[in-house]
């Protein structure tokens, strides 16, 4: 390491490496993990969102779970928070849906409304 | 791929360690492969994370959540029940009235803290280099070296008010420049990793917890200083500590941010690590730097200083661990920042180990400034067990005690002196109203005695004068005249010794005199111990009203010296007593009390034998 | 075996220390004996009675072979007043020695030190490198009976 910006380059890799602690985080995933919800696939779903997001390199954006949310009905739910939206709620969600939202919403910014049972809080 | 989803933080601190922390850690690599989900979750060993009370301590990210007194057993259930269902564990997080703690930044203990030196202890992998530099690691060492001059780094550090942190509280920037101003063919920079004050342990916390800080912090104070070489003097008690230190050494080289040209300029810099051998005496700065050259830790008398004769008798600065801790941050973030924190005098913030009777034992920082009562009271979380707050040591064996008619004082350099008191290098030592002075007066000195080099009379001699008239005290047998003796005793020894560790050694006593003198009063007087610490002072009595005559006292008494019946109650031989308190433990009526003062029986006995030697 | 870990480092003073400490980690016994004197005095042409003075000021160095196990019981202030002489009366009955001495089979040696830095878990002790917090007598019981299986 002979220079300045040498350590920035350095810097921001690891900063990726550590933004579950607390980064720049502009999307944050919330996968309803409730029993009904792994019932019903939410694992898969999960794990859909985390290989999208590493494969797509997406440094901004926050992948974890929740206890039951209460929409049995329509397990996997997901929802997804960014700053200063209004949060939109996921349903019925499986690997096919997942790949949709991650290029249609996340990284394009058009929420995919076929998919969605509720928005705000 | 990653496909991370949980950074696991587990408090590795010496003290969850010493709590069975890396037993958790094992289990944690267990369940996970069994759920197959060890993919998913990131395990990190950081460095103390503050509340030891709470320990072993974690922090799941990204909620943040908060557990403490994990367990092994616990692990199978935050597994499934967390990282897999997403429900937080709720009977390991803290309850506080009626209200559960999610995250650690609610935390009651973190609120009125302010961390600096402390900023990656419990944060980071203090075994990653990457993990330091992505808080901002090295980025001030590179600054400096590419863009000021020594002598404007040091006006940096004389603007920020960084004082020593060690407990001489002597402005590190009038060190600095002293050496700087020196022509030397060859400059030393130290640093006292040597922490042997009881109840003290910041240093430990921040070299094991984040080492390349003060590796950067040392580097910034060489190149201010001209000093092409740097050591580590590290207590041999704290071998994680040295491990760490070594490893980030190893780590700065491998990657040139140690060695030749850093970072392009014309700075080069090597350092290495040495460690005491159990001496106290050796964190005084000629005896640490004694010890360093091979010989006997004897301090040497100041002029010369280490400034103009240190290691070898070259120019050499030594900094404490925690005023090194301070430095990049101090570059990064600006002197006006540092000192828009603390009082006129005491600029930036201080790391204080808080052990005792309180709540919360641990490791904090706070701005200077903050009264005592906020730091007992609000961070420590109150006194334990329902008793009442009585004296707080500050500044271990050097320092002197503060009662309650202080508990407002802000706690900066000047307002602890001009009370009898001192910062020292952080220590903290909280009493309840069970706690005899008298008797921890002694104990501070007896630390003393043992650690005397032995070179200078006054320390050596008349240290041991002063634990003999207390000890004596303690024991029922003191005299009028001994208070004085104690004062006049003090006060010699303190204008006369040789060093610090001298100096300072009485104002245990002489603050403890000054506040609580009718306890020292009653144990000469009255033959007794108020608060029923001293062994010969106080005596159990067992209340034949309560007493049910289970005959349990008697049967657990080591001394077997409780007799009686059922019928009867039971009664002990006080002149066997041997003041153990198994029998007031086990007795299921709770009928025995302590009582202060000598058994009649007692004092009859010691005058019978006094007799009968004189015949 | 001593001439070994002396030639590991210069020959030089300031490295008295660490050869004293490595020298003693060594020795199954924890302690460094007259023969291990001899050698580093020669190594580093220091007089013995040099290395003598350095190995009696330093409380962690033993001239007297020790037990496998050296336990090290923490008596300063922040321990006492949590309750230390309690586990020293503890420790002391189940080794069945006074401080300082070493059991018949050799595998303990008690000893007292000044404080060990880990003061928010009071009382403490190191065994060897392990540092054991939050003393109660019978967790005492536990590590000593854990250490003794270890030992067998």
């Amino acid at each position: 390491m002979k220079t300045l910006a040498d350590l920035k380059k350095i810097r921001e890799k690891a900063q990726e490496e550590m933004k579950l602690r607390g980064g720049n985080v502009r999307v944050k995933i919330v996968v309803g993990m409730g029993t009904s919800g792994i019932a019903m696939g939410a694992r898969e779903v999960m794990k859909t969102f985390l290989e999208e997001i590493s494969n797509r390199n997406l440094t901004d954006v926050l992948v974890t779970q929740t206890g039951e949310k209460g929409l049995s009905s329509m397990e996997p739910v997901v929802d997804l928070i960014e700053e200063g939206k209004a949060k939109v709620t996921y349903g019925n969600m499986n690997p096919d849906k997942v790949r949709k939202v991650v290029v249609e919403h996340i990284v394009n910014g058009r929420v995919v409304s076929d998919y969605v049972v509720a928005t705000g809080d | 791929m990653s496909l991370k989803r949980i950074d696991l933080l587990i408090c590795c601190g010496s003290g969850c360690v010493s709590a069975g922390a890396l037993k958790i850690k094992e289990r944690f690599h267990e369940v996970l492969a069994d759920k197959g989900i060890a993919n998913e979750v990131n395990i990190i060993e950081t460095g103390c994370m503050g509340p030891c009370d709470y320990g072993p301590v974690m922090v799941v990210y990204p909620e943040g959540t908060f557990y403490k007194h994990v367990k092994v057993e616990d692990v199978e259930e935050i597994v499934s029940e967390h990282f897999v269902k997403g429900r937080p564990v709720q009977r390991l997080m803290l309850q506080e009235e009626e209200r559960l703690i999610a995250a650690q930044k609610e935390v009651p203990f973190y609120q009125k803290q302010v961390k600096v030196a402390l900023a990656n202890c419990g944060y980071i992998d203090p075994e990653s280099l990457e993990e330091y530099i992505a808080t901002g690691g090295y980025e001030a060492l590179g600054t400096v070296l590419t863009q000021m001059k020594p002598e404007e780094a040091i006006e940096v550090v004389k603007k920020s008010g960084l004082r020593g942190r060690g407990g001489g509280g002597f402005p590190t920037h009038i060190k600095w420049r002293l050496v700087h101003d020196i022509k030397a063919d060859q400059k030393y920079i130290i640093c006292n990793g040597d922490e042997g004050d009881p109840g003290a342990f910041m240093d430990r916390s921040l070299l094991e917890g984040d080492p390349h800080r003060i590796l950067e912090g040392m580097m910034l104070g060489a190149y201010s200083i001209g000093a092409s070489k740097g050591f580590f003097y590290i207590r041999a008690e704290y071998p994680l500590a040295i491990k760490r230190i070594k490893q980030a050494i190893a780590q700065a080289k491998e990657v040139g941010l140690m060695g030749e040209n850093i970072f392009g300029s014309d700075f080069s810099f090597d350092a290495e690590v040495r460690t005491g051998a159990g001496a106290f005496v050796c964190g005084e700065e000629m005896a640490l730097i004694h010890s360093l050259e091979g010989e006997r830790g004897n301090p040497t008398p100041k002029p010369p200083y280490p400034a103009v004769k240190g290691l070898w008798e070259k120019p050499t600065v030594v900094n404490n661990v925690e005023t090194m801790a301070n430095l990049p941050t101090i570059f990064l973030k600006g002197a006006e920042w540092f000192s828009s924190m603390g009082t006129e005098t005491s600029k930036g913030t201080k790391v204080f180990a808080l052990t005792g009777d309180i709540q919360n034992t641990g490791l904090v920082e706070v701005p200077m400034g903050i009264t005592l009562r906020e730091m007992i009271f609000d961070v420590g979380g109150g006194m334990t067990d329902g008793h009442k707050f009585k004296a707080v040591q500050l500044g271990g064996p050097s320092g002197g005690c503060l009662t309650a008619e202080h508990l407002d004082v802000p706690v900066d350099y000047e307002s602890l002196k001009e009370r009898g008191a001192m910062m020292g290098s952080g220590g903290v030592i909280v009493m309840n109203d069970q706690k005899c002075m008298v008797n921890v007066a002694k104990f501070f000195v007896d630390f003393c005695v043992d650690e005397s080099c032995g070179k200078c009379p006054p320390c050596r001699l008349g240290l041991k004068q002063m634990y003999n008239i207390l000890d004596r005290i303690t024991k029922g047998q003191g005299k009028e005249s001994d208070l004085d003796e104690l004062l006049r005793l003090g006060e010699t020894i303190s204008k006369l010794s040789l060093c610090g560790l001298g100096q300072t050694a009485p104002n245990p006593v002489l603050s403890t005199l000054r506040y609580f003198r009718e306890e020292y009063e009653a144990h000469i007087r009255d033959k007794s111990c108020p608060n029923k610490v001293c062994t010969d002072l106080f005596h159990f009595s067992i209340d034949k009203d309560r007493c049910i005559g289970c005959s349990l006292c008697s049967r657990k008494c080591p001394a077997t010296c409780i007799s009686g019946s059922r019928e009867e109650k039971f009664t002990i031989n006080q002149v066997d007593c041997v003041k153990c308190g198994n029998c007031q433990d086990v007795c299921p009526v709770k009928a025995i009390d302590r009582i202060p003062g000598m058994h009649p029986e007692v004092v009859r006995h010691a005058e019978d034998l006094a007799k009968s030697e004189e015949e | 075996m001593y001439k070994e870990i002396c030639t590991k480092y210069t020959p030089d003073k300031d490295n008295l220390i660490c050869i004293l400490h490595e020298i003693q980690d060594s020795h199954p016994q924890h302690y460094i004996s007259e023969e291990a004197v001899q050698t580093v005095a020669e190594y580093l042409d220091l007089p013995p009675n040099h290395i003598y003075g350095v190995l009696t000021f330093y409380t962690m160095y033993s001239t007297k072979p020790r037990g496998k196990n050296i336990i090290r019981l923490c008596e300063s202030p922040p321990c006492y007043i949590k309750g230390s002489e309690n586990i020293l009366r503890k420790l002391r009955e189940l080794l069945g020695v006074k401080t300082g001495e070493t059991t018949k089979d050799g595998v303990f040696t008690l000893e007292l030190c000044a404080c060990l830095g880990v003061c928010g878990n009071a009382p403490v002790m190191m065994v060897n490198n392990d540092v054991y917090g939050d003393l109660t007598e019978e967790r005492v019981e536990e590590i000593i009976a854990r250490i003794r299986r270890g030992n067998q």
